[in-house]
């Protein structure tokens, strides 16, 4: 847990040593802020809820997260330092521990930097607080289960770009596993699969917590598919370390 | 020798390692005592930083073990490695961190603390000459100076195991001196292993040294029985001779 804690640190602190931070927050807050507003009618709609905020940030999700995950191990590789790293008295199930939480905490920390929509809403109205706070906990998951599939992909390769692509498409897939594009064109075809698409979709089990409804099989869901991606991070990290 | 009562610090048998069809070490087998300084000799290509890596715990071989302090370095990894001080290919170091971050860094990492975090890496610095550059992020450094970060980095533990890759590659003369002074200086109490191509270095701070080509060993003896190989008593053309007959 201690090493989990340092490699934490470290990295968190890597951020912000760098323009990372900086740049990927004013661009999050940019672009979240642009399409509540403009898209979504955050105004227009007259009412006192965070909605059209909310109905966005998977995707700008999607799109950003990968733009952290990428670097994760893909540059540890291309710096050598993962050879560094690995030959420090760590196990690799720490170190991805480690990296996962601080690239999750950070994504913490730009969300809670849209605190202003909060406030809006509540000087404007009066909103149900409890399905806002519902609705940050699901963006938190939301981004827990993209970075830890981006960390996974970014395991595989010492180039960045393979590893934001790859990030953003195998993303993009478990965001619209549920859609009737996939679920019509799987029920057509093989009827199991789209059974499994619309159990592993995960804006499907966002929209459970917008709507205020914090479940427990939507938290053993993300905390399932977190694990899944993190251990198969830790396998892949075992077996390419070197490579 | 008196190496033949020292404990057995490094212990290598075996070692193979494939990639494909391509056999990069093939069967390499050697110890190390403490009090000794194996100088790895090879052409560039010969197996040596894939040698060090599984000796490491870095790579996983496709034969054989390697163990450091009676610890296998793929079973019980992290009891090896606490044990290890090792410099990768390269010296390399997380280019954003200044020198005391890295250095911190590393030290949490091997479990110190408090008072005697401070002090471990004060007297690492002290050994590697970098006072005056503490608070530079390391990608502002010279070559010179982030080899001897990732030489601080190995030294921070005062590990029993040294092994450094290329640990003078880069430097200077006058820091080359001062790196194999160090060494000499900490020879008695570790089994170090380093890696080079500079003739001179085997010389001037090894004990013993093997040569490697084309991934297998071809000579394991101490430098002045490799000089008596051949008729000039240059160590230069001893390794010509040996590593051209091998490839």
């Amino acid at each position: 847990m201690r090493n989990v804690f340092i490699i934490f640190e470290r990295e968190l602190g890597g951020y912000f040593a760098t323009p990372v931070a900086s740049v990927f927050i004013v661009i999050f807050l940019v672009l979240q802020g642009a399409l509540t507003f403009n898209l979504g009618g955050f105004f227009d709609r007259g009412q006192a809820d965070l909605n059209p905020f909310f109905t966005f940030i998977p995707w700008v999700f999607l799109l950003l997260v990968p733009a952290i995950t990428m670097r994760l191990w893909a540059e540890e590789r291309r710096l050598g330092t993962i050879e560094l790293l690995l030959t420090l008295p760590i196990t690799q199930t720490q170190a991805v521990l480690g990296k996962f939480l601080a690239a999750w905490a950070f994504c913490a920390i730009a969300l809670l930097l849209t605190f202003p929509f909060v406030i809006t809403v509540n000087i404007l109205g009066q909103p149900d607080n409890g399905v806002i706070a519902s609705g940050y906990v699901g963006s938190l998951l939301v981004a827990g289960a993209f970075l830890s599939v981006g960390s996974a992909l970014s395991a595989l390769t010492k180039n960045q770009v393979i590893a934001f692509v790859l990030a953003v498409a195998v993303c993009f897939v478990f965001a619209v596993a549920s859609y009737p594009v996939v679920t019509d064109f799987l029920s057509r075809n093989t009827p199991a699969l789209a059974e499994i698409a619309r159990r592993i979709a995960v804006i499907d089990r966002f929209q459970d917590f917008t709507r205020g409804v914090v479940s427990l099989r939507d938290l053993i869901f993300f905390a399932t598919f977190i694990g899944f991606w993190l251990f198969l991070n830790a396998v892949i990290v075992e077996q390419r370390k070197a490579d | 020798m008196s190496a033949a009562d020292r404990p057995v610090l490094i212990e290598i048998t075996g070692l193979t390692k494939r990639f494909g069809s391509f056999t990069a070490v093939d069967d390499v087998t050697f110890s190390v005592a403490r009090g000794e300084v194996l100088g790895f000799l090879g052409p560039n290509g010969a197996g040596k930083s894939t040698t060090m890596r599984m000796l490491a715990g870095f790579m996983i071989p496709t034969a054989g073990t390697a163990s450091i302090c009676g610890h296998d370095v793929q079973g019980g990894g992290v009891a090896a490695r606490r044990v290890l001080g090792f410099l990768p290919e390269g010296a390399p170091t997380y280019p954003e961190m200044t020198v005391t971050g890295f250095l911190t860094f590393c030290a949490k990492v091997r479990g110190f603390v408090g008072r005697e975090l401070a002090q471990r890496v004060e007297h690492a610095v002290e050994l590697t000459r970098l006072g005056g550059v503490l608070l530079q992020p390391v990608e502002t450094l010279s070559k010179g100076f982030k080899r001897r970060v990732g030489l601080a980095q190995a030294l921070l533990h005062d590990p029993p195991v040294l092994v450094l890759d290329e640990p003078t590659d880069g430097l200077d003369p006058n820091q080359k001196h001062e790196v194999r002074a160090l060494i000499a200086q900490m020879a008695p109490h570790k089994a170090i292993v380093i890696s080079t191509h500079i003739l001179e270095e085997v010389d001037a701070v090894c004990s013993r040294a093997i040569i490697i080509a084309a991934g297998r060993v071809v000579a394991d003896e101490t430098p002045a029985e490799l000089q008596r190989r051949h008729p000039s008593g240059k160590l230069d053309d001893v390794f010509r001779r040996l590593t051209m007959e091998a490839a």
